[in-house]
């Protein structure tokens, strides 16, 4: 067990606030590596709660333990990507080197070894976290050496390489050797803004409402992946009633494929921070928290060492810019690994010290949301956007992009191209051009905005009239009309949080790519609805059976009427969760049909024979089985 | 209009679904109407006189005879409905399927509490008997299944819907409500 006197100094410094949780469990495990029973029951008796309120919220988090970890807890990644560059292998050396298998401790508990979903560096994989320090582009050759330095006790910042990465990931409060790998630089990335100009001189020129009116002016559309207004949650923010109002910026970034807000974090913070003050003062709000992902953990200091420079020239805390009466300030929030937890009420949920499980709407958070304060939760992305509008103006932004889709985006591209990084297209850019862009000459496939978007070809699809393509079930609820014809970026089209993933020919789309998103979405479901819970399970196992040669065509029309009942799933991850193989049947159907049986319609490997052959082996009966007919 | 040739039968259940079947009350002078039920136990009938154009199966199966059954209907019958959790996923039977069929038998008929009568520990196994499944599984396992109704079991409700609707080449109205369980 910790020692009590930490566990009381820790619960002191969050003034035994049951919803400090996350923050409180983060605390401990980095004394202890696992919560042990003797410390969850002094938890709770601390907490005033029960102890499996605060099991459940242990359990839920892939970063938490109840088991003893190791003294080295290595985390490889299970992303797709990873996975196309040989992370069987890399895993296989872990699993040799470390004398440990997956998801296990080795013997003497120096090595923790553990699977995990995409860590947000799918431009560099082959990737894995050791004891919060990310390690990229692994190979063999560096598993062993890594360690071996291990298993000596060195340092684990010096078993990096000699060069960090670009950047500010070699400042010296980040010191990492991942890349930015910034391939394409539009209107928002370009460095043609000085920091906190706008909270210096800006903030005075408008009111509130006039900065409301400004980003709805701008038609600012949330860059998390759904696409809601921004201006529209900005306004039903600072309409709700409430004592508080808070300013969440979500940097959850937990689609697998996406790693621009990583950039923006590294790159842009002041612009992210900026962007959350211009919210505050928008909508009068007076918390604000950054929701950051446990995976980037090592940009921490680096991101708080900008929070007390804007503290100390007065860009937070009170009279904010000289507007009187404008107090707000940001703390850092981390999260502790868990997809779900990028859904706006579900990362509400986990900032209270509770498993990130989706929130029942309405009330949305504009109205009730982090501690029933009405909250308003915009991405990394968005809130960098805004600062750009607020200065440079509404008009100016609205010259790029298409009429439904103003402005630019961040690409995070990987997979089979040349170079995979961060590009800022504009809206409206056709695939063909952005694949030109990365290099990537042999496409049979793009994922486009992650496991929960769409599997596309760029073969065109214009011999389909609109009745067939309606035919087809709608993404994320947006119309589908004779959009795939001309495959753009957009809402209308193509919408997308930022991930595009490409697979060339060689490629095993079924077996490999999709069966690996569906994995993905059965190990992040967080259990509460049904459909989530059940049916991606469900719809693997049939693909699987398809794969195996076993499947009939009625199995192809079963996936495609099952994938419509995870609707009725209460946030985006359920609802898109049958995505991977909805849009790969509409995609590449016939991948599908290479695969069934088309002489008979049914198949089963029930065999009555075998079926009651222990039964006569105990009873000691003939084999002769008694017929009807 | 020719009448449409039902036939029902229960196989690893509990007869729980016929009786919801049954409480379509009233309404099956109208089925009368419409139907005219061949192999059942509604009306005894053993065996198939004729082929039937819709099956209906209560239950999973757990022994051979099931199977059999299961096999028998799916060859005498268009359409085969399975009705009801155990038909469809196997349902109560299916809770042995966590245990080795030895440790079950074991249980029943050697080692277990109650079993004090049988002192020179006799087994099943005469030629008559069914023989014992080492899994109970559900109906779409061992044959082709065309329609699905849940429930345990099912409202008597749905199910006149459901034949209602199959009968008369209607689709199946499904409210909101009705597929909603969460």
């Amino acid at each position: 067990m910790i020692e009590k006197s930490q566990i009381t100094q820790i619960l002191q410094n969050y003034k035994n606030d049951r919803y400090r949780l996350m923050d409180i469990l983060l605390d401990l495990h980095k004394i202890q590596n696992y919560a042990d029973t003797e410390t969850i029951s002094y938890l709770a008796a601390a907490l005033k709660m029960s102890r499996v309120e605060i099991e459940e919220t242990i359990s839920f988090y892939h970063f938490f333990s109840m088991e003893p970890k190791g003294k080295y807890n290595i985390y490889l990644t299970d992303s797709i990507t990873a996975n196309m560059k040989n992370r069987k292998g890399i895993l296989e050396t872990f699993e040799h080197e470390c004398d440990t298998k997956i998801n296990s401790v080795s013997s003497d508990g120096t090595f923790g070894l553990f699977t995990t979903s995409c860590i947000g560096m799918n431009d560099q994989e082959p990737a894995a976290i050791i004891n919060d320090v990310v390690f990229t582009n692994l190979t063999a050759y560096r598993v062993r050496e890594l360690v071996k330095g291990m298993r000596n006790g060195l340092n684990l910042e010096d078993l990096m390489y000699e060069n960090y990465g670009d950047g500010n990931n070699a400042d010296l409060d980040v010191r990492s050797m991942v890349c930015n790998n910034i391939r394409k630089k539009s209107i928002i990335l370009k460095k043609d803004y000085k920091p906190y100009t706008f909270v210096k001189s800006g903030i005075k020129k408008f009111t509130p409402a006039e900065v409301v009116q400004e980003i709805e002016n701008s038609n600012l559309r949330g860059r998390g992946g759904a696409g809601f207004p921004t201006g529209l949650k900005w306004r039903f923010g600072s309409q709700s009633q409430g004592e508080h109002r808070v300013i969440i910026c979500n940097a959850d970034e937990g689609e697998p494929g996406t790693f621009k807000d990583r950039v923006l974090l590294t790159e842009y913070p002041e612009m992210m921070f900026e962007g959350m003050v211009a919210a505050a003062y928008a909508t009068g709000s007076d918390i604000g928290v950054l929701y950051l992902r446990y995976e980037y953990t090592y940009l921490v200091r680096f991101l708080n060492r900008i929070l007390d420079s804007m503290r100390k020239q007065g860009y937070l805390g009170k009279n904010i810019g000289g507007v009187e009466g404008f107090n707000f300030d940001i703390r850092i929030q981390l999260g502790a690994g868990a997809y779900v937890c990028g859904e706006e009420s579900a990362l509400i949920e986990s900032m209270e010290g509770k498993r990130g499980e989706p929130r029942d709407k309405p009330p949305f958070p504009v109205e009730k949301g982090y501690l029933g304060y009405p909250t308003i939760v915009n991405n990394v992305e968005t809130l960098v956007t805004a600062v750009k509008i607020l200065h440079f103006g509404a008009k100016w932004y609205s010259e790029f992009g298409t009429n439904d889709s103003l402005g630019t985006k961040l690409l995070s591209i990987s997979g089979d191209c040349k170079f995979p990084g961060i590009y800022e297209v504009e809206w409206g850019t056709p695939l063909t051009e952005v694949m030109e862009m990365c290099g990537a000459d042999d496409v049979q496939a793009i994922q486009v905005g992650g496991p929960s978007g769409m599997m596309v070809s760029l073969k065109d699809l214009s011999h389909l009239n609109s009745t067939q393509l309606m035919k087809w079930y709608k993404p994320s609820g947006m119309e589908v009309a004779e959009r795939f014809i001309d495959r753009r970026l957009s809402y209308s089209d193509l919408p997308t949080g930022g991930s595009i993933m490409i697979f060339n020919n060689q490629r095993d789309l079924l077996g490999e790519v999709v069966m690996n998103f569906m994995e993905f979405f059965i190990e992040e479901s967080c259990g509460s609805c049904s459909t989530c819970r059940n049916m991606p399970y469900v719809m693997k196992t049939k693909l699987k059976k398809i794969l195996d040669g076993h499947g009939v065509k009625s199995d192809i029309e079963d996936l495609l009427s099952w994938g419509k009942t995870l609707k009725a799933s209460r946030c985006g991850l359920g609802q898109t969760a049958g995505n991977p193989i909805l849009s790969s049947i509409f995609n590449f159907r016939h991948l599908y049909e290479k695969h069934i049986q088309s002489l008979t319609e049914y198949d089963t490997d029930f065999d009555l024979e075998k079926s009651v052959q222990s039964y006569q082996k105990f009873v000691q009966k003939e084999p002769v089985l008694f017929h009807m007919k | 209009m020719n009448k449409k040739v039902i036939a029902t039968a229960s196989l690893a259940g509990c007869f729980g679904c016929h009786m919801s079947i049954l409480d379509i009350d009233e309404r099956i002078l109208d089925l009368i109407e419409l139907v005219e039920f061949n192999k059942s136990p509604v009306d005894d009938f053993k065996k198939f006189t004729k082929p039937a154009d819709i099956g209906i199966i209560e239950g999973g199966c757990c022994n051979s005879e099931n199977v059999e059954n299961l096999r028998y209907f799916r060859e005498n019958c268009k359409i085969l409905i399975s009705l009801g959790e155990c038909a469809i996923m196997g349902g109560l039977p299916a809770m042995r399927n966590g245990i080795p069929l030895e440790e079950c038998l074991r249980e029943a008929y050697l080692d277990g509490p109650t079993v004090q009568l049988n002192k020179e520990g006799i087994l099943p196994n005469n030629e008559e008997l069914p023989q014992i499944l080492d899994r109970v599984v559900p109906c779409h396992e061992v044959v082709k299944i065309d329609y699905f109704l849940p429930g345990c079991p099912p409202r008597a409700d749905l199910i006149w819907d459901a034949l209602y609707a199959l009968i008369t080449g209607q689709e199946m109205k499904l409210p909101y409500e009705v597929i909603k369980f969460d």
